[in-house]
């Protein structure tokens, strides 16, 4: 962990992120606009893969984590008028207990059957927000009154500067004892459990941490756009994205998850004048990643520094 | 008159259910991949018919040929591009392969969902049925479709059940699924019986495709709820299983259909998710799986 600080990986992030800052000075609303939504998709991306890379989690549904958390948040600012920032907080925190509810099959089940639970958690909070419509807005999507600032610049600073922290701390997490023991427990957990680890604890607590971020970033989604809809914070499509960020990035490296969001995002955006074929195009890129480079982005470059 | 009607509408979904499940299972049960492209495939076939009926004007039974030769090729090709290269990697570690064969052939579904919304949009597209006209069973209207569609389903799945348990094929098949080291050991290419089985599937799916498109009509969106719902009636059922598949198809089309007649047509999906996560937790393995 120490050596971390001197690597080469370490200091081509905090360049990374330098060069970032500085974007507002001189490229348009739209450049910033676009950042921003990849910036929060970046955290998703590495929530999902704190549970999938370390956890051995197979977990379909991002989405019900990124849903409650947004459309908690998004509520209680349509409903009581609260200030935004409680709105956030509370809506981390039902997220939390989201990801408590979602861990308890993980500890009975695993693989595909652990993986259909989750997609099955997303589809039932699909059919709840569009039953109690009233409530949540339904398909239409909710109206939120409040936003955090309507200064691009600042928003995009705020998305960059919460990505970077949630990345430190997943980051500083994965390559803790902790991490290992996740990692060891998602491997094999009788064996990790035979050496004296706790798994059902540090599984709960891997959820709980996933959930956190999850939920954290799609509250400030939904008040960075000022609505929450199905189609943007809870569909199974969105969580696809997520899933395809995390492997296309490289799975159990959690940075590269961040990268495989921000490409998908903004390869997405080039795309946009072959109109249809935008998605099509993406989908191919990352089906040969997936053939041809199955360590993703950050996993073929750092086994390529590893080999020098 | 209405559980007449709720008992013939709910045979005829749950045996359409059965069918697409069927294949779906099959695959899982000889190499354990879960084709995530599944609902993709079921579309591609319908839309294939809906395309050489209206655009080329070819008759209904040419047209359904079309549409199952469309799947078949599909199906080969999911196998040969995605699932194999991934299975046969060298750089993919083996406790992974699973999530990679997932994620690809998601990838691969979403690649030919996009296709498809490219050539022909997004509208829903219903194929001309075979037989047409109405008939009344038992004081209930119903569509002579529904009763074919129900009687080929049926029979479909007979004529599979003849194969793997009466033919050499089959058997060989059925001997994969329960251990493939052993047919290996007895002198079968373990790769043949994969390409026999990916044409099984492919078949199956097509001729579930074009009922559908039939039946109730498809679009390019219809692909993720096919995929979803032909896994959940598999892990209800138990993974593997084929048996188990059919049960499972019967219990959530007629839940769907009763919720549907009694309730409400919105809440339709609802009770067979619930009772999806009930099985999991207190049967993980499914109604008839093994684990």
């Amino acid at each position: 962990m120490a050596g971390f600080f001197t690597s080469r990986l370490f200091f081509i992030s905090l360049a990374c992120v330098v060069f970032a800052a500085t974007l507002p000075f001189y490229v348009s609303g739209y450049i910033l606009g676009l950042l921003t939504v990849a910036f929060y998709f970046g955290v998703f991306a590495m929530a999902w893969d704190l549970l999938f890379g370390f956890a051995g989690e197979v977990n379909f549904g991002p989405t019900f984590l990124i849903g409650v958390g947004a459309y908690t948040a998004g509520i209680l600012n349509n409903q009581f008028g609260w200030s935004v920032y409680l709105c956030i907080v509370l809506g981390a925190l039902a997220s939390v207990v989201a990801g408590f509810v979602l861990a308890l099959p993980a500890l009975r089940v695993r693989g595909p059957y652990f993986g259909l639970t989750t997609l099955v958690a997303v589809l039932m909070l699909q059919n709840f927000i569009v039953v109690f419509a009233d409530l949540t807005g339904g398909e239409i999507g909710l109206t939120i009154p409040d936003v955090i600032t309507i200064d691009a610049g600042a928003n995009y600073w705020i998305a960059l500067g919460f990505m970077t922290v949630s990345a430190a701390i997943l980051y500083g997490l994965s390559q803790s004892p902790v991490g290992l023991v996740l990692q060891a427990s998602g491997q094999d957990p009788v064996q990790a459990g035979a050496l004296g680890f706790n798994i059902v604890k540090h599984k709960l607590a891997a959820f709980i941490v996933s959930a956190f971020f999850s939920g954290l970033s799609g509250a400030l989604l939904v008040f960075y756009f000022g609505t929450a809809s199905v189609g943007t914070v809870v569909d199974v499509a969105v969580g696809v994205n997520v899933i395809v960020s995390a492997v296309l990035g490289g799975r159990r490296t959690v940075l590269g998850a961040a990268l495989g969001a921000i490409f998908l995002i903004v390869a997405g955006e080039f795309l946009r004048p072959t109109g249809e074929l935008a998605t099509f195009i993406v989908s191919a890129v990352a089906l040969l990643v997936v053939l041809f480079f199955p360590g993703g982005f950050l996993g073929a470059a750092l086994q390529r520094e590893a080999r020098s | 008159m209405r559980p007449f009607q709720i008992l013939i509408d709910g045979f005829a979904i749950s045996a359409l259910y059965a069918l697409g499940a069927t294949g779906f299972t099959l695959i899982f049960g000889v190499s354990g991949v879960l084709n995530l492209s599944h609902g993709a495939i079921m579309v591609a076939a319908a839309v294939a018919a809906w395309a050489a009926a209206s655009v080329l004007h070819m008759d209904t039974y040419s047209g359904a040929l079309v549409g199952v030769v469309v799947a078949l090729l599909m199906a080969f090709a999911t196998y040969f591009a995605v699932v194999k290269p991934i299975q046969n990697s060298r750089r993919i570690p083996n406790e992974e392969k699973e999530i990679f064969v997932l994620t690809g052939t998601l990838l691969w579904g979403i690649m030919i969902q996009e296709l498809i919304a490219y050539f022909f949009t997004n509208n829903a597209k219903t194929v001309l049925p075979i037989v047409e006209g109405v008939v009344e069973i038992l004081g209930v209207r119903t569509p002579r479709n529904e009763i074919f569609t129900a009687i080929v389903c049926c029979l479909v799945i007979g004529l599979l059940w003849l194969l793997v348990n009466r033919t050499r094929t089959g058997k060989a098949v059925l001997a994969a699924s329960m251990n493939p080291r052993g047919v290996t050991l007895l002198g079968l290419e373990l790769t043949q019986i994969y390409v026999v089985v990916w044409g099984i599937y492919g078949i199956l799916a097509g001729i579930a495709g074009v009922l559908l498109g039939m039946f109730l009509g498809v679009s390019s969106y219809s692909v993720g709820p096919l995929t979803a719902s032909a896994f959940s009636i598999v892990v209800l059922g138990g993974l593997g299983s084929v048996s188990g598949s059919l049960i499972a198809a019967f219990v959530v089309g007629y839940l769907e259909t009763l919720t549907a007649y009694l309730v409400s047509p919105a809440y339709r999906t609802i009770p067979a998710l619930l009772l999806l996560v009930f099985v999991m937790y207190i049967r993980p393995q499914g109604l008839l799986g093994r684990r």
